[in-house]
């Protein structure tokens, strides 16, 4: 035997050392990238602020005992959380080459984008504490108490692991940052035609329809059950299903993605 | 389950690749032994990185089929990653993590233990500043990023490497770093290294065997001696004032002479022996009223070789 064909010294690490490896090396990165988190921080923010300064009022006048906070608190949530991921990184890989470093290792591919998701996972669940505390800081309380609020997190950080697939798919079907930037556009239906601004009951027309399909007004609706009614299992069984809904095409997609880049070899 | 006798670390068959209409690879035929540093060369778009990726797994074959390590490149993926150290054409790291973690990183990703991976990145002490490790990447020099990006290919120890031109840009003095490291990985743990490089003086000396390939096609194989030989035993460089072309004509009608190639106003004259021919060419060409003003005579390179073969120089 020779030493070209005998055993290697070297082995497969198995799925879950590939994972750790992979998300750990992410979330290191992440923890030198802070300055990218920071505009994820502010929009929230400031579309609280302008939200609540400028709709409260009128809505809290026209239904009595209505609170306007704790009805945006869920929407600022998703604006934090959503479109959230490290896909500009993972094209900084694919250019630099040390995607084609890590494919080479015998891992398994799909350990390569769950990798990343899980410190995105991180990421998102982790911006969701801020803006909770600014809502408890301006007065809304969670009529689910404490574990609701640990339910409304977890409910978030999967919308926003669910909605990743999308900039990770064009991230690899292009490896441009430009095209990855750009990608927040796929946000603005999900955020703006659903029941941003206004209950439900208040959309008319083709928005009302619109929103009616719209999976985040599912999302939005569980979320803002456990802030001002409690807990709805109706609501929040219907906001599960839309984030796994989203969550099965995005990822199926990037996935897609993947495979057909790795079958392609395309650099 | 191995496919190709042990003593063959590196093989392919008709392999081609196809990108659309493009033929990249059009049929590639080569055997590497184990233990052997396999030189592959050719110009820009000749197919050699297509072939480095394919022979690494990180590109199918359109057609035809590679062993790597004795395993198919296609149904074996697992089994030849598990042997091969890959350093690509652009170093392969991460500027934003310290040379130690991208190590770690590699080493934990092959199932290596910290106690292993600590032992390893200490034995890389001839090849890497191991004191600049814990700085992070991009702070590095160009030498030492493509040294540790090679640290990083042999982190788990493979037994074929494959270098996609590991020296280009480097400063001379890094360049001989990764010459004598590659020399000693090959002389002490008999490595396999497929080795592409654009430096003919790289290939020459370090390489066992050469394969050219142009146009997609392997076009010339052998020991760097024996593709000189090819050439003639000597060259006689002469630039001529006048038409080239004539000049030619007059020279391969002298005796002995085995090739005259014209390179603009250059003739490259290939002759089993120079010493004797170099005055008949003078006084050949200065009968057809032709002025050499300049003639040299020299033993032939790779660069002669590859002209001829592929019609172009590389260097």
């Amino acid at each position: 035997m020779t030493a070209a064909s005998a055993p290697p010294t070297a082995r497969s690490a198995g799925f879950l050392a590939d994972l750790s490896t992979l998300a750990g090396r992410a979330i290191r990165l992440m923890l030198r990238d802070l300055e990218g988190v920071i505009p994820a921080m502010i929009v929230p923010v400031f579309f609280f602020a302008v939200n609540v300064g400028s709709l409260q009022d009128q809505f809290e006048r026209a239904a009595p005992g209505f609170d306007y906070k704790a009805f945006q608190i869920p929407v600022a949530v998703i604006f934090a959380v959503t479109g959230v991921s490290r896909a500009s990184n993972l094209v900084i890989d694919i250019q630099q080459g040390y995607f084609d470093r890590l494919t080479i290792a015998p891992i398994r591919r799909v350990s390569l984008l769950l990798g990343l998701m899980i410190a995105d996972l991180v990421l998102v669940m982790a911006l969701t504490v801020p803006v909770l505390l600014m809502g408890f800081i301006a007065g809304v309380g969670f009529a689910s108490g404490p574990l609701g609020v640990l339910a409304f997190i977890v409910l978030a950080g999967c919308w926003g692991l669910a909605f990743t697939g999308f900039p990770y798919a064009i991230a690899l079907r292009t490896g441009s940052p430009a095209a990855v930037n750009s990608s927040f556009i796929l946000f603005f239906p999900f955020a703006f035609l659903t029941t941003t601004f206004a209950p439900k009951e208040a959309l008319t027309g083709w928005l009302g329809a619109v929103a009616t399909y719209n999976p985040v007004t599912y999302l939005l609706e569980g979320l803002r059950s456990l802030v001002s009614s409690g807990w709805d299992a109706a609501a929040l069984g219907r906001a599960a299903l839309a984030v796994l809904a989203v969550g099965a095409v995005s990822q199926l997609l990037a996935h897609a993605v993947l495979r057909g880049r790795l079958t392609s070899g395309r650099r | 389950m191995p496919t190709t006798n042990g003593d063959v670390a590196v093989l392919a068959e008709d392999l081609r690749r196809s990108f659309g209409a493009v033929e990249a690879v059009r049929s590639v035929d080569l055997a590497v032994r184990a233990g052997e540093i396999y030189g592959f060369l050719g110009p820009n778009g000749a197919g050699k990185s297509t072939c480095v990726r394919m022979l690494c797994t990180l590109l199918a074959p359109s057609g035809g089929r590679a062993a790597v390590g004795g395993f198919d490149v296609v149904r074996d993926v697992e089994a030849v990653r598990l042997r091969i150290g890959v350093a690509l054409q652009d170093a392969a790291l991460d500027a934003k993590l310290t040379g130690r973690e991208l190590l770690g990183v590699q080493g934990r990703l092959y199932g290596m233990s910290r106690k292993q991976i600590a032992a390893r990145i200490e034995s890389f002490g001839d090849l890497v500043d191991v004191a600049a490790l814990d700085r992070r990447i991009g702070t590095y020099s160009g030498g030492m990023r493509r040294r540790l990006d090679l640290a990083a290919a042999l982190m788990h120890d493979p037994r074929i490497l494959f270098l996609d031109e590991p020296t280009t840009g480097l400063d001379p003095v890094s360049r001989m770093r990764v010459w004598e490291e590659v020399r000693r990985m090959n002389r002490e743990d008999g490595m396999t290294i497929f080795l592409t490089t654009q430096y003919l003086e790289e290939a020459d000396a370090l390489a066992d065997r050469v394969g050219i390939i142009d146009g997609g096609r392997i076009v010339a194989e052998g020991t760097p001696d024996e593709l000189k030989r090819r050439i003639g035993v000597d060259v006689i460089v002469a630039r001529v004032e006048g038409d080239p072309a004539a000049a030619a004509t007059v020279v391969e009608s002298l005796d002995g002479i085995a090739s005259v190639a014209v390179h603009g106003d250059e003739l490259d004259i290939a002759t089993a022996d120079g010493a004797a021919a170099v005055g008949r060419v003078a006084v050949a060409l200065a009968a057809a009223g032709l002025h050499a003003s300049q003639l040299t005579l020299r033993r032939p390179t790779l660069d002669d070789v590859f002209l001829e073969v592929t019609g172009e120089r590389l260097s």
